[in-house]
């Protein structure tokens, strides 16, 4: 048991001030992370209805739901809505924002007012991209790919073009402003080597997000001129090249998985070292391993155009880069399952969902090693089975990581606890629906289903079945904690500091905290998982 | 299983070798994930202690184990990526003699054109045993010219030609499909393919009533409507560069470079004729923009082939006669 007990003050960070005008002007890095996961929260709605439009159509062959136009429009705006206002912000903008700080011991971000900010133009991206949708939505598939983009579609391709542009400045400054903030802000004693790996993860992605997402925007603003002022720059009639779009837009759009993945990894991280009582194993492996994916990442973008007539030698060079970012996505899943060796494994709700992160994570990276393999990805390239794969990892990896770290946070950021038994059914509910809606997704795209068909021929339609009822499995497993946790925000038993007697500056300070996060600056004396220096063993 | 396919038909010469690396890759994924998922549930179910009070044991890493499996997985990609590198080098490469199709993509129909005249919409007749090469592009967005059954598949790209090639080894009848998203009806852009013994091939060629004479045919008529043939001639005598023997040979360029007239070249030609003089010749050329149609270039690329012995133009004659039949000679 750790030793030192908290003084907890009756003021903390909600109940400071209730003014609707406290919130919206804070400055608080807590109270911006909550408002992230409120705007958030609402574009995972909007995706999943459009999720569930889409399962729904494709439970026959014919199209028989909705017209051909109204369902290319609903994938396309199931995917632009879980990309840009879901899987980007999810991790980093929730629950970096409100750790972050927290594990460094600092009292806020450098920038508190740049963080408000980006919140705000996270919520003007969200406006316009939302406006498009309500006002006739978008049929180009999240993509854009041109000619189709500047050329052909009547659909409010400008607007969501421009809600996207707005929404990466987000990104950019919370990007910005993390780096600096863990640069400058870490605690007296908190050296590098001493920081939790959730942090090397944020680290890693606010890299990738401040390089990367100007290409993005300068990319779609090349977009805009070409279909608003007729500047030839992608499309062929003009003298443009519809490729070069597609270099530009994956030159972004690839290290973005890893904006999306990095940070769930390294909630991961904390997740099974507190639930194993232990250090991650190979605690300097899983921090490169961060920056080694960031790096790489940008290096691999052209494995999106194997089929879209590039020289088979450049080819090959994209096909080998993808193999070796494998290589340190498989050294954290080795480290992590070596971290449960000799653990004292406590089956509490974040480590259930951990472990479906785990299953569901390895299951989509490997199958990275079919779409990464020239041979196979001529045959499988736009198919179900690189739906399936991305789902594994952005769902399956992503969603569920994010979904460990909240539950693992949640009792600091609200004090109070959920039902740890609803928590681990949906925590199954979800691995069990998402493995029947996409593991049917590998077999089709291998039959040679094309992704994005209204219509498919008949003898696919058992597997769309399937696919189409794990989908209904997998909506009841995210509307649950929807309810348990509004259920324990209201009614909640109380969870004091530190309910999993976790390692972690951020589980020393009461919950919920002070505004001010720590009455003292605290001072780090050790590394980041030390359970057994901390803990007496029970004998 | 139960009347649900798991597998697709294996019909061209390349699908079985990208089926076995397929199935490498299954076996090699296949163990890593159990292998892992066992291990998480084994220690899991072993170290299991839902006191939270204890501790695990003090254990920081392992330098050998991290190398061993950094290293291990990093070898076996390599291995994936070299057969894999093979066999795509096999399914890009075609061989030196092709039957040759030619095919534009369109929103929402495939236009196939055989050279001895045969046009189709969304369906593609071709014989059982011969390397088929089809050169296609597209004319409005972009699209993607999907076989499954042969394990072929290439991006139909406005401006440019790109190409697939198989060989048939099962009669029978494939999905074609569009995989390149491509507006409303993309779902709706498929056809089939039919795979044909010898024989059966040459009489839908000879009862398909030809349309048009060959490709060859109507690429000369182009040719001459167009008044290529004022400039362009034979005999080296005109304003321009005689096209005898140009399709496949190196072009010496004004600007000093060199490059291969292939289909590109010559499209670019004729679309932006500024692009790449040739050298010695003054940039006297209109653009043939808007003038001639996808088809149109595609028979005009036949038409300049057949100038150089190459494709199967070569066989016909040059006034535009219509082939017998172009089967395997």
């Amino acid at each position: 048991m750790t030793t030192t007990t908290v003084i907890e003050s009756p003021v903390n960070y909600l109940n400071v001030k209730h003014t609707v005008a406290s919130w919206l002007l804070t400055k608080d890095h807590k109270r911006i992370g909550l408002m992230y996961m409120a705007v958030v929260t609402l574009g995972f709605l909007v995706g999943a209805v459009f999720a569930a439009g889409i399962r729904l159509e494709l439970a026959t062959p014919q199209g028989d739901l909705v017209s051909s136009d109204t369902y290319n429009r609903m994938f396309t705006m199931h995917g632009v809505a879980m990309v840009f206002f879901v899987l980007i912000p999810a991790v980093p903008a929730i629950l970096g924002n409100f750790v972050l700080p927290l594990m460094l011991g600092a009292k806020d971000v450098a920038f508190p007012k740049i963080n408000l900010l980006s919140w705000y133009v996270f919520v003007v991206g969200m406006i316009l991209t939302f406006g498009a949708m309500l006002t006739g939505g978008v049929d180009t598939g999240w993509t854009f790919y041109p000619p189709y983009s500047t050329d052909q579609s009547d659909s409010n391709v400008f607007l969501t073009g421009l809600g996207v542009f707005v929404t990466g400045f987000s990104s950019i400054l919370t990007g910005l402003n993390f780096m600096v903030t863990i640069h400058r802000m870490r605690a007296p004693g908190l050296t590098w080597f001493r920081l939790p790996l959730f942090v090397w993860a944020v680290y890693a992605t606010s890299l990738v997000q401040i390089l990367g997402t100007p290409v993005i925007a300068i990319t779609v603003l090349m977009l805009a001129l070409e279909r608003v002022a007729g500047l030839g720059i992608f499309d062929p009639t003009l003298g443009g090249d519809p490729v070069l779009f597609q270099h530009l837009f994956w030159f972004y759009s690839h290290p973005a998985v890893y904006i999306m993945i990095l940070p769930p990894m390294g909630a991961i991280s904390e997740v099974i070292a507190c639930f194993s009582r232990k250090q991650v194993f190979g605690y300097s492996f899983v921090a490169f391993s961060s920056l080694a994916i960031a790096v790489f990442g940008f290096l691999v973008w052209a494995h999106h155009l194997f089929v879209a007539g590039i020289s088979p030698y450049s080819a090959m060079v994209f096909s080998i880069l993808t193999y070796a970012v494998a290589v340190p996505s498989a050294v954290k899943t080795f480290n992590w399952t070596a971290t449960m060796y000799k653990g004292a494994i406590w089956w509490k709700a974040p480590m259930i969902w951990v472990f479906g992160f785990l299953g569901l994570f390895l299951i989509g990276g490997l199958t990275g090693l079919f779409t990464a393999s020239l041979g196979v990805d001529i045959h499988i390239h736009d198919t179900y089975f690189v739906v399936a794969h991305f789902h594994y990892i952005m769902v399956g990896g992503a969603i569920m990581g994010y979904f460990a770290g909240l539950h693992f946070w949640w009792p600091k950021m609200t004090g109070r606890m959920y039902s740890d038994a609803a928590a681990k059914v949906a925590a199954v509910l979800v691995f069990v629906g998402f493995n029947l809606t996409f593991f049917p997704q590998f077999i089709l795209g291998y039959l040679g289903m094309p992704r994005r068909y209204h219509m498919y021929p008949p003898e696919f339609q058992v597997l769309n079945v399937m696919s189409t009822g794990g989908a209904m499995i997998l909506g009841v497993g995210y509307l649950l904690p929807m309810i348990y946790f509004t259920w324990s925000f209201f009614y909640g038993e109380k969870a004091g500091a530190n309910p999993w007697l976790a390692t972690g500056l951020e589980w020393t300070t009461q919950s919920p905290p002070l505004p001010e996060n720590f009455p003292d600056t605290p001072i780090v004396t050790e590394g980041a998982y030390d359970y057994a220096k901390r803990e007496t063993r029970v004998a | 299983m139960f009347g649900v396919p798991l597998f697709p038909p294996q019909a061209s010469t390349i699908a079985p070798q990208v089926d076995n690396l397929y199935f490498f890759i299954v076996a090699v994924t296949a163990f890593f994930a159990l292998l892992v998922s066992a291990l998480v549930m084994f220690f899991a179910i072993k170290y299991r202690d839902d006191s939270g009070l204890k501790v695990g044991a003090d254990i920081h890493g392992s330098v050998p184990l991290e190398v061993g499996w950094s290293l291990i997985p990093f070898v076996i990609a390599m291995v994936i990526f070299a057969w894999s590198s093979v066999v795509y080098f096999q399914s890009v490469r075609p061989p030196d003699q092709t039957l040759e199709i030619y095919a534009t993509g369109k929103r929402w129909m495939w236009r196939f054109q055989h050279t001895d005249g045969m046009r189709e919409i969304n369906t593609l007749h071709v014989p059982l045993g011969r390397p088929i090469k089809v050169t296609f592009t597209a004319e409005d967005v972009l699209h993607d010219l999907y076989i499954p059954a042969f394990r072929v598949k290439a991006d139909a790209i406005p401006g440019r030609y790109s190409s697939i090639w198989f060989q048939p080894t099962k009669t029978g009848e494939y999905h074609l499909f569009c995989a390149e998203y491509c507006g409303t009806k993309h779902s709706g852009m498929i056809g089939t393919v039919y795979v044909m013994e010898q024989d059966a091939y040459q009489a839908w060629l000879a009862g398909g009533g030809v349309t048009g004479g060959t490709m060859q045919a109507r690429g000369e008529q182009l040719f001459q409507q167009l008044a290529c043939n004022t400039c362009h001639r034979n005999d080296n005598t005109g304003r321009g560069p005689s096209l005898a023997g140009l399709f496949g040979a190196p072009v010496k360029l004004a600007n000093g470079q060199t490059v291969v007239a292939d289909e590109g070249y010559i499209r670019e030609s004729v679309l932006t004729p500024q692009m790449k003089l040739v050298e010695g010749y003054g940039p006297l050329m209109p653009t043939f923009q808007g003038l001639v149609n996808e088809d149109g270039m595609l028979s005009l690329i036949e038409y300049v082939k057949s100038l150089s012995g190459s494709g199967a133009a070569t066989q016909a004659s040059a006034a535009g006669a219509v082939a017998p039949a172009a089967g395997p000679r």
